[in-house]
């Protein structure tokens, strides 16, 4: 079908803002490029992850004891977080009466919308100081997964809950007419069905874990080092850029968009990742 | 003990966990924040470093600031869904290079668009700590969110909706203005709220932007604090701050649970009656 | 068809208008006048500086005063390259630093502090350095309970931080924290939710901290006791001057608001932040 002219017009236009949006990545990865390339200049890529230690003023950058910050956190609040927010969305679609199904969605619905700042707030107040009754310093990896998972259980709730919503109901129906218990009708037809909703909501869930900056920062205890238990005081990708960028100048600045990098490198594989997921169940469905 | 009696068990369990510990944390919240919370602590200017006096200005600032994202991420955002859903098929090479990068634009780490907004809006493009710097820092940020609810609103309506116009003879661009876009106009302002409402919660992205400065802005260059980069201030660097931090934490977070009520009720009740099946 | 042509030069105008209104407005409006004046550094000074700012645009209605936070070295720097027309440290200036000039306008001390519920009443110095690189571990050592101590460092770029390790005679990388943390504040909540945890703060926080039921207190430094009286007398060691930084010699506005900074007008001010005012 050809299009009329005014169409063709609109198309235009249309084309040149969805090319705006879609070069907002590119601009930012450019800007993360040239804001780093002082330091790449003359510093290797391999010294981040070999230095002795990020000591940005002696010349030391390596970012690996946050890396592995970042992940553990994100890891140990995922693990705690999903089968809660599974079940909460299983709760909500299958198990609650309606009226309480619904109040407690909107409950859900009110904690996706607390700010970070109030979560770290009350994670340093009133969390670090009873993990700090189980081992010093309280402020640690451990308080950081615990609020991690905190915050991104609404996340995973409330997408869980809609990748449910898609699940035709006569799936439901029909097994439930071949005499099927309530969960085994879930375990065996419902939760396949969402599968792949289900896994891009917990995908979701780990950009926003990997990239919490404020929250982590009040209760990670932002040393600088591998962490060696749940109760070590660790410091996050994110933690780190948000302490030093203020003050950071020359090198060091440029270092701390090397670490912005990594972070956006990290969000790239997760998002591919989801990508190549996405595709082989859509393959699997089909076949 | 069968599977299935425990299955209902745990997830009864479950919901009941987690209905405590957020119970807690609100009522934590809600009990601290609520003795300083008045008309006046609304309206006054933040006094003696936020000590004292109240959050008129910060508010003030904060709309402002969510008032240029929602400006520049609205058309933009709005056009962007128009393209992937009414002029390219989704598997068209540009269709997917533009959903492509959305999907990672909304994976970003909202310090990264605070560095980003800094090197490009503050310094590059010279316009300083400024609310127009933080508001387009977050019309960045609040993009794909907004495309992707709008791209599912224009989907959501019925296929019968575009024959019918295109056995009328009418132009796609006509039927978009006068049927499409108004059949999908609640989840297009959904969109926009879900959008602006994880905008406001954002801290990181705007200290680097729109800066700190409390005083009630003139115009847009001006830098103004946002309430959670005052609510942070106010906790981590002001002693005696706490009752006040709480307070704006409190406003806060009443904002940004009005402004997602009110985005999922067009999602999930507005839209539903608006289109009528043929 | 028209509507189609409006709507879209409705949307771009509103695009435009929003780059280009601001700055049109800024050349055109009758405040044209309007003169800025930026201060960028220490988080220590920027709520006291806000503070000053606010008074001094109610005397000036032509000035506006924006202030951003960081670190004293930012404030420095930002000085230097005249990013900002006047920096903020909170502390005095490195031999390295003398091309640039500073106006102290009030005093503040660091003090070390420890959980209220802390036996420990005092800490000598070779104690401190001890525990702060990780020699004495548990505060049995030092005469208190059988507890392992946690150490409350500072991050990088805070004078405070540059001020304590230079007192002490310590390197950073020596230093074996526990916890590090950015702003004051932090330190007191983290020191107030963990009974063995020592850390230092500025002086005026700790106090207010103190004498407002949050569970800290202050360790005397050198058998002096941490109080803002005392750095006010000159007789507390670990005393630092809370700065204003120019390249040059200020003029104009710039020395107007540093004169005032500096001036009797403000010690209320000064004295609200828990800090020690200068002028007399």
């Amino acid at each position: 079908m050809s299009l009329s002219h005014t169409d063709q017009n609109l198309s235009l236009i249309l084309q040149l803002c969805a090319l705006i949006a879609a070069a907002v990545v590119l601009l930012i990865l450019v800007f993360l490029l040239s804001e780093s390339w002082p330091v790449l200049q003359h510093v290797s890529v391999w010294r981040f992850f070999s230095d002795d230690a990020w000591h940005p003023a002696q010349d030391l950058y390596n970012i690996t004891p946050m890396l592995s910050a970042t992940l553990l956190s994100t890891l140990g609040a995922l693990l705690l977080s999903t089968p809660l927010g599974i079940a909460s969305a299983l709760f909500t679609r299958y198990y609650a009466p309606p009226a309480l199904a619904a109040w407690y969605r909107r409950l859900i619905e009110l904690l996706a919308g607390i700010p970070s700042v109030v979560y770290g707030l009350w994670g340093l107040t009133t969390l670090a100081p009873l993990v700090g009754q189980l081992h010093p310093p309280g402020v640690s990896l451990l308080t950081a997964i615990l609020v991690l998972a905190l915050m991104i259980l609404p996340t995973i709730a409330l997408t869980v809950d809609s990748a449910l919503r898609a699940v035709p109901v006569a799936y439901h129906h029909s097994a439930a007419a071949l005499g099927l218990s309530r969960w085994a009708i879930i375990k065996n037809i419902i939760l396949p069905a969402a599968h792949s909703g289900i896994t891009s909501s917990v995908m979701l869930a780990a950009g926003r874990a990997i990239g919490e900056t404020m929250a982590v920062l009040m209760v990670a205890g932002n040393v600088v080092q591998h962490p060696h238990s749940l109760f070590a005081s660790v410091r996050t990708l994110t933690a780190n850029i948000a302490l030093e960028m203020s003050y950071a100048m020359g090198d060091h600045r440029a270092a701390l968009f090397v670490a912005g990098l990594a972070l956006m490198l990290m969000v790239l594989l997760l998002v591919s990742s989801a990508e190549l997921f996405k595709r082989r169940s859509l393959c699997l469905q089909i076949h | 003990m069968s599977t299935n009696t425990l299955a209902t068990c745990l997830i009864w369990l479950a919901a009941l966990f987690v209905t405590a510990v957020f119970v807690c944390l609100l009522a934590d919240i809600i009990s601290q924040g609520l003795t300083g919370l008045s008309w006046s602590y609304l309206i006054e200017p933040p006094q003696d470093a936020g000590r004292a006096g109240g959050i008129g200005s910060i508010i003030v600032s904060t709309g402002l600031i969510l008032l240029v994202a929602i400006a520049t991420s609205a058309p933009l955002g709005l056009a962007t869904a128009i393209l992937l859903t009414e002029f390219s098929t989704q598997k068209s090479t540009f269709a997917q290079f533009v959903e492509r990068s959305l999907d990672v634009l909304s994976g970003i780490p909202s310090i990264i668009f605070g560095l980003f907004g800094n090197a490009f809006f503050c310094i590059y493009l010279g316009l300083g700590f400024s609310i127009l710097s933080g508001g387009l820092t977050l019309a960045c940020m609040a993009l794909p969110i907004l495309i992707r609810t709008a791209t599912e609103g224009l989907r959501a309506v019925p296929n019968d909706y575009r024959l019918s116009a295109a056995a009328l003879s009418m132009t796609r661009t006509s039927a978009l203005i006068h049927l499409l876009v108004p059949a999908a106009t609640p989840a297009l302002v959904a969109g926009l709220m879900l959008g602006i409402g994880r905008a406001g919660a954002e801290t990181a992205a705007l200290i680097f932007t729109s800066g700190y400065v409390d005083r009630m802005p003139d115009s847009v260059m001006d830098s103004g604090r946002a309430l959670s980069v005052h609510i942070y201030d106010l906790s981590m660097n002001v002693a005696g701050g706490d009752a006040k931090a709480n307070s704006a934490a409190l406003v806060l977070i009443i904002l940004l649970f009005v402004i997602n009520s009110v985005s999922s009720f067009l999602a999930n009740h507005w839209m539903h009656k608006r289109i009528i099946h043929l | 068809m028209k509507k189609l042509g409006i709507i879209t030069a409705l949307l771009i105008i509103i695009v435009f208008a929003w780059f280009f209104l601001p700055m049109s407005a800024n050349n055109a409006s009758p405040k044209g006048s309007l003169e800025k004046l930026v201060l960028t550094g220490s988080s220590t000074v920027a709520p006291l500086a806000s503070e000053i700012g606010k008074r001094f645009e109610a005397l000036h209605p032509n000035v506006r005063v924006d202030v951003q936070t960081g670190g004293s070295s930012r404030g420095v720097n930002d000085a230097r390259t005249g990013l900002a027309n006047i920096g903020m440290a909170s502390r005095a200036l490195k031999v390295k630093e003398s091309d640039l000039l500073s106006f102290t306008i009030a005093l503040d001390g660091i003090s070390i502090i420890t959980h209220q519920a802390n036996p420990v009443t005092a800490l000598d110095r070779q104690q401190i350095i001890a525990i702060y690189t990780g020699k004495i571990l548990n505060w049995k050592d030092v005469g208190g309970n059988d507890a392992p101590i946690t150490v409350v460092n500072k991050s990088e770029g805070h004078s405070t931080l540059e001020l304590f390790l230079h007192h002490f005679g310590l390197k950073n990388t020596d230093v074996k924290a526990h916890v590090v943390i950015g702003d004051n504040q932090q330190g007191i909540k983290t020191v107030a939710g963990n009974p063995n945890a020592i850390g230092y703060v500025s002086i005026g926080a700790a106090e207010y901290a103190a004498s407002h039921d949050i569970a800290i207190k202050l360790l005397p430094l050198g058998g002096i006791t941490a109080s803002v009286a005392n750095v006010l007398n000159h007789s507390f060691p670990l005393s630092r001057p809370l700065n204003l930084v120019t390249r040059e010699a200020p003029t104009g506005t710039a020395k107007a608001f540093i004169d005032f900074a500096r001036s009797v007008q403000v010690n209320d001010l000064i004295e609200a932040q828990y800090f020690v005012p200068v002028a007399h």
